[in-house]
């Protein structure tokens, strides 16, 4: 797939989020007060409230639990919610893959494919 | 404060253009308004509430000015397609409070010549910008779930178009006449797995209005009285990732709400207007609205069960989004006014439900399966 990817447009207080996936790292927000963690990434907790929340290191290992394969793309592309092990479950696309081989509950990997800028977003492959 | 009977829709009006490159996006809601207050026997100069949407050219304020209004109550939520039943919803508390008498509606828009701009970018937008999300494939990998989880088919989707089509063939207005079968929808072209091109709505321009007041007040104007009987509304995202809503949307929220309002039941309707960007949308709001059991909505649409005449549920018999119009990509208000004629009994003879007295209605604005925004309304013809 040779989508030309948007550059993040960055929240100051979710920068070391933007940093970790430079660095092939995904970080996940999670509560401290109710122990959830949360998608997408905020300072205050979606679930309690909260602003006790940290950033959590996560492997990037999931599983597929929707997707769609957008056919009337210049370059068809796939869309999918993947369930990271443990949670939360991302809105993403699945990549480097043969889209009819696809499969709900398939397991998949993290991988972070770069901007122009050099920004990376976080994206899955079949593991 | 329950509406319980004491507002009513006193007028309303479909835009006959389904394409209007030589007529502003300003001019069609303003012909809106017109034959809306006309219809119900007013003028501009008799609305005070004024409610209008993210499709309004220039603002809720420059569309009152434009049209000359001097308003008392001014609401311009804006939550996608289903912005018009809110609407309807506010403008009923607007006129029980006592701060308005006569609330005009308005949505036009021109998609193809004059597209609306997306909402500049949020929060979620840093975190999804990159994942190339289109209506299409947001509904579709609802679909899939549904699929994965209930045994959904193809085939079965394929019924509400077929449905569609076989209402659409008697409106003279509506894009899509030609009756389709369930072959043609699953021989259409793939746009996103599972959804074929006949799963979707149609892209169209052009508008439509109508006009509330007090059931006092539409007593002396002289149109079959449809009144507000419930209402509800909600919003659903992602769950935060927790449990991301895929396979139900905010009817199962608002259908139950709208309906302990009226204090009626599923069983009472007559006639459904339900919104209908896709196939799987109508197939998700059906079951959380509770006309079937969740994931036995595939069932229930199969071998025309929702065409009028022939099934137990006629449903969006104006040919809905699927086949008559979609203005702007906005499907709440025409949901509207296909209620109501079928409860002044002047829906299109081949499609009228007979005796129809109480009919429901529901819009979802945004992306099921995403972010949106959902309503409900209950209507009743009580003279
Ligand atoms: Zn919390």
């Amino acid at each position: 797939m040779t989508r030309t990817l948007p550059e993040p447009k960055i929240s100051p207080e979710l920068a070391d989020f933007w940093a970790a996936t430079r660095d092939g790292r995904l970080l996940v927000r999670a509560c401290r007060s109710c122990d959830s963690p949360h998608w997408y990434p905020r300072t205050i907790c979606p679930f309690c409230g909260s602003p006790d929340t940290e950033w959590r290191d996560h492997d990037g290992t999931g599983t597929i639990v929707t997707y769609s394969v957008m056919r009337r793309a210049p370059v068809p592309y796939v869309t999918a919610y993947v369930e990271l092990t443990g949670g939360p479950t991302l809105l993403t696309n699945v990549m480097d893959c043969d889209p009819d081989a696809l499969a709900i509950g398939q397991a998949v990997r993290a991988v972070f494919p770069k901007t122009e800028a050099g920004e990376a977003w976080v994206m899955f492959t079949p593991a | 404060m329950t509406t319980q009977g004491r507002i009513c829709i006193a007028g309303i009006y479909e835009h006959p253009l389904r394409k209007a490159p030589d007529i502003s996006t300003a001019q069609l809601h303003a012909e809106c308004a017109l034959g809306a207050l006309q219809d119900a026997g007013l003028t501009f100069a008799d609305v005070d509430a004024y409610y209008c949407a993210g499709d309004a050219p220039g603002g809720i304020t420059m569309m009152a000015n434009h049209m000359g209004l001097n308003l008392s109550q001014i609401d311009g939520t804006e939550v996608g397609g289903s912005s018009y039943i809110l609407h309807l919803a506010h403008a009923a508390q607007a006129i029980l409070s006592g701060r308005a008498k006569v609330a005009l509606v308005t949505l036009a828009g021109r998609p193809k010549s004059d597209p609306l701009k997306p909402p500049p970018p949020g929060p979620a937008t840093e975190f999804e910008a990159a994942y190339g999300i289109a209506t299409q494939n947001a509904y579709a990998m609802c679909a899939m779930r549904h699929m994965h989880d209930y045994g959904t088919t193809s085939e079965q989707l394929a019924w509400i178009k077929v449905a569609a089509s076989h209402h659409a063939q008697w409106n003279e207005h509506a894009m899509l006449r030609d009756v389709v079968t369930v072959d043609d929808v699953l021989n259409s072209p793939m746009i996103a797995d599972p959804l074929h091109r006949m799963d979707c709505c149609v892209v169209s321009e052009g508008g439509g209005a109508f006009v509330v007041t007090s059931a006092d007040m539409a007593r002396d104007l002289g149109k079959p009285l449809v009144v507000l009987r419930g209402a509800a509304e909600t919003n659903m995202g992602q769950d935060h990732g927790r449990n991301v809503p895929l396979t139900h949307t905010g009817a199962a929220i608002t259908g139950p709400k709208a309906f302990a309002e009226a204090g009626v039941t599923v069983a009472d309707i007559k006639y459904a207007s339900i919104y209908d960007s896709f196939t799987i949308t109508v197939l998700m709001q059906l079951e959380d609205l509770g006309f079937c059991e969740k994931g036995k909505g595939g069932a229930f649409v199969a071998d025309g069960n929702l065409i009028s005449g022939v099934g137990k549920l006629p449903w969006n018999t104006d040919g809905g989004g699927l086949c008559n119009n979609h203005p702007t990509n906005r499907g709440g208000l025409t949901k509207v006014l296909e209620a109501v004629r079928q409860l002044r009994g002047e829906a299109h003879p081949k499609v009228q439900v007979p005796n129809c007295d109480l009919a429901l209605v529901h819009g979802t604005g945004g992306l099921l399966g995403v972010r949106h925004a959902a309503a409900t309304a209950i209507l009743e013809r009580i003279a």
